[in-house]
């Protein structure tokens, strides 16, 4: 039992560390640190930066830009990358789509594809969720009908992340109505130009315009554009979904925003003295690094543990993750919350009235705070939700 | 980064596992369980922390890692603890050649018990309070004061004793360990025993002469080998109350899945799922502090380990609690009931609990040293 690095080990973290803080702009990092949203542009530069470099798709086959890494060097990356407070490379491409056409595509859509989708020329959106299939997914209802050699799609899609900005959406559409739930889906990847596509907004509890609604009309998609077999689709979004969960738990993420608050605390006065100084809030940022350190060992046993398990399998222990994860993540915002204080209250992107000239009262950082927070609540509900977490466990691991 | 077992640590697990299995206490027998001692003795678990050349076997905290989870699982009550974890703790990190000579032997081969004799009516759990005094008289020192909850302290032959030399009663320097025979002359012992089913005792000292070389470690410096020590026994712990936890845990599923109401296995109702669900969460959490604290319980800079040990105890503690009650109220009505196993698990969790600090305390611990999260 060990639980540092090897010297090679911490060589390949100190390169990153230095990588990250030199290559990627320190404008869009201060962002990711103070959790305000990104612009389009901000991701695609980040993004392009780390595939020039080759670091935007270490998780892919190694023939097509991947890296033959270890699990340990793989989280090294990923820890590092949150740690530097750099944009995650899209994960609708990287993590999502372009793994599935890695693995069940076909030689013409790996070469049309993956390229594009690692540089973010494609920008990638994604098709489950519809209003009636949320954590019961196998639900969905849009359609694909066969004509004339082409699927025509009709429905809607919900919940559809950074839609706005999308080229093209990879689906899970029926295309057999007779089957069992999970038997008649199919994976469709869609051009968002196509006609009979509208895509229209849906602004969150915090202001952002980050996820949206997609209808489909009678949509014409040429039949190449199916990944894999007919009615396979399922399997695929469930070898999908479990790349999904193991990044999920997003220890470094908060543990730079863990870090973050307590710098803030330590440059924020309270009650005559400053917030680090108050033993009610230190206490809790104590529980909260027990908490995290915890799962940070857990992430590690599960990481270590990879070696012994076939690789395409996801470990059931992401569960753990996922739920430990997304409660810690919440935890860390509502802590930043707390830092900012009545400060959190105005909103961001307020006006500057002309010829204002005082000093802030508010510090600069605290309008972000809320907005934040409001935001993390999604994170215990994506990604099926740490209720349907529940279940898997008890069903997985308990034999209830 | 490895969590695996060596191969001659996973040997280690399946005897100690089978033994235990074996050899697992009925926590509701009135009766006096038999001593294990003897067979620990034959097992090489009592010669384990200790090094080769001094007749040890020379494991590490892994080691005693895996056993502890054993015992704890087995809700095993002989003084392991007290004897090899804490009294071997102090010979190895503290004791002179002599004395590491005179005693090691002797804990290796079964026939001699320690206990650490520290607590007292005001000091809870700060190691540095001490109100027992060690007078220095020629060539001896004269020991006076009152220990409490000293665990296996009726049937030790061996105390380790925290007192004042120097200093007033709060002060962190000035504290002196002493090794006192239990019969000796000025030392009385009432024993009695605890709700984990093990056994403590409150220990007066009367005039208690000890000859300057049975001092363990500095005078007037003990605190800092102490600290230590209990550092050792908290992971220690931390892997009882896990092998606690995972026992108590399987339990109660299994008991969801026979125990029948409404004409179905109450297993399959939602709501209790997801709170064994939790509990299970609970103690994989716990598994991952209790390793490691095993692989920082060694680190000799107190400003590593302390946080890290005082983290897992945390952990820990937190896990054993949501355990321990959920235990109990999966059961319903049986788990309330001294017949029935689930209870005493509960105990033994609550009794870990407080054993060397409780949640709260260790929860300061981490806070006082500025925490484990800071910014790259």
């Amino acid at each position: 039992m060990e639980l540092r690095f090897t010297p090679e080990e911490i060589a390949f973290r100190d390169d990153l560390r230095r990588f990250f803080r030199e290559k990627v702009p320190a404008e869009i990092r201060r962002k990711v640190a103070e959790g305000r949203h990104l612009d389009k542009e901000d991701i695609v530069t980040s993004q392009r930066i780390l595939n020039a470099a080759g670091l935007a798709t270490p998780n892919w086959p190694v023939a097509w830009g991947g890296k033959d890494w270890t699990p340990v060097q793989r989280y090294i990356f990923t820890e590092e990358m949150q740690r530097a407070a750099v944009p995650l490379p899209l994960q609708f491409n990287v993590f999502m789509v372009g793994p599935v056409i890695a693995a069940f595509g076909n030689e013409e859509q790996k070469r049309k594809f993956l390229p594009a989708t690692a540089n973010l020329d494609i920008w990638w959106c994604q098709g489950f969720s519809e209003p009636g299939a949320g954590s019961d997914l196998a639900s969905l209802r849009t359609t694909a009908e066969k004509r004339d050699g082409k699927y025509v799609v009709s429905g809607q899609k919900a919940w559809t992340t950074l839609g706005q900005h999308a080229d093209w959406i990879f689906c899970l559409v029926r295309t057999d109505k007779e089957a069992k739930k999970q038997r008649g889906i199919s994976f469709l990847l869609i051009d968002m130009k196509t006609p009979g596509i509208t895509v229209r907004p849906v602004v969150t509890i915090d202001g952002a315009h980050e996820v949206n609604e997609v209808f489909f009309d009678e949509v014409e998609v040429p039949a190449e554009n199916l990944v894999g077999e007919e009615n396979k689709g399922w399997d695929y979004a469930k070898f999908l979904l479990a790349n999904e969960r193991t990044g999920i738990a997003r220890i470094g993420l908060s543990k730079q925003r863990l870090a973050r608050a307590k710098r803030l605390a330590r440059e924020t006065e309270a009650g005559g003295r400053t917030l680090w100084e108050d033993t009610d809030f230190r206490r809790r940022v104590a529980e909260i690094e027990v908490g995290l350190k915890a799962l940070e060992i857990t992430q590690m046993r599960v990481v270590a543990n990879q070696r012994h398990r076939d690789a395409d399998k996801p470990d059931p222990a992401s569960s753990i993750l996922k739920i430990k994860g997304s409660e810690l993540q919440q935890a860390t915002t509502e802590l930043l919350l707390e830092v900012a204080g009545p400060y959190a209250l105005p909103a961001p992107d307020h006006e500057q009235p002309e010829g204002w000239n005082e000093p802030a009262v508010s510090p600069e950082w605290a309008d972000a705070a809320a907005p934040l927070y409001f935001n993390y609540r999604k994170v215990s509900i994506y990604g099926g939700s740490n209720e349907i977490q529940r279940n898997i466990i008890a069903k997985a691991f308990l034999g209830l | 980064m490895d969590f695996d077992l060596t191969e001659e640590q996973r040997l280690l697990k399946e005897s100690i596992d089978r033994f235990v299995a074996d050899h697992a206490r009925d926590p509701a027998a009135h009766a006096a369980a038999p001593s294990l001692w003897a067979g620990f003795a034959e097992l090489g678990l009592l010669a384990l922390p200790f090094s080769e050349e001094e007749g040890g076997i020379g494991g590490g905290p892994v080691e005693t890692m895996i056993v502890m989870e054993a015992i704890g699982r087995g809700l095993i009550v002989e003084p392991y603890l007290s004897t090899v974890v804490l009294g071997g703790g102090f010979l190895r990190l503290g004791g002179t050649e002599a004395q590491r000579q005179e005693f090691i032997p002797q804990i290796a081969d079964g026939s001699l018990k320690l206990a650490f004799a520290q607590l007292e009516r005001q000091s809870r759990y700060d190691l540095h309070d001490v109100a027992t005094t060690a007078r220095r008289d020629g060539g001896d020192y004269v020991l006076d004061g009152r220990k409490g909850v000293v665990l296996g302290g009726d049937e030790a032959g061996l105390l380790v004793v925290t007192a004042r030399t120097a200093g007033s009663r709060r002060d962190e320097n000035g504290i002196t360990l002493f090794l006192v025979d239990g019969d000796a002359q000025g030392v009385t012992r009432r024993g009695m025993p605890a709700q984990d089913g093990s056994r403590v005792a409150e220990i007066a000292l009367d005039g208690v002469r000890v000859p300057a070389g049975r001092v363990l470690g500095e005078v007037d410096g003990g605190l800092k080998l102490a600290s230590h020590v209990v550092d050792v026994a908290l992971a220690a712990l931390c892997a009882d109350s896990l092998g606690a936890m995972e026992e108590l845990q399987r339990v109660t599923v299994d008991y969801l899945k026979t125990r029948q109401q409404f004409g179905v296995a109450i297993g399959t109702f939602q709501a209790l799922q997801h709170r064994a669900a939790d509990m299970l969460v609970a103690v994989e959490q716990a598994r991952s502090m209790a390793m490691y604290a095993a692989m920082m319980a060694e680190e000799a800079d107190p400003g590593e380990r302390r946080p890290a040990i005082a983290a897992a105890k945390a952990q820990v503690n937190r896990s054993g609690r949501l355990v321990g009650q959920e235990a109990v109220q999966l059961h319903g009505g049986i788990a309330m009931t001294w017949e029935y196993k689930a209870g005493h698990y509960f105990k033994r969790l609550t009794s870990n609990d407080v054993l060397f600090g409780d949640t709260d305390h260790h929860l300061r611990a981490v806070m006082e040293t500025g925490g484990l999260v800071e910014e790259v």
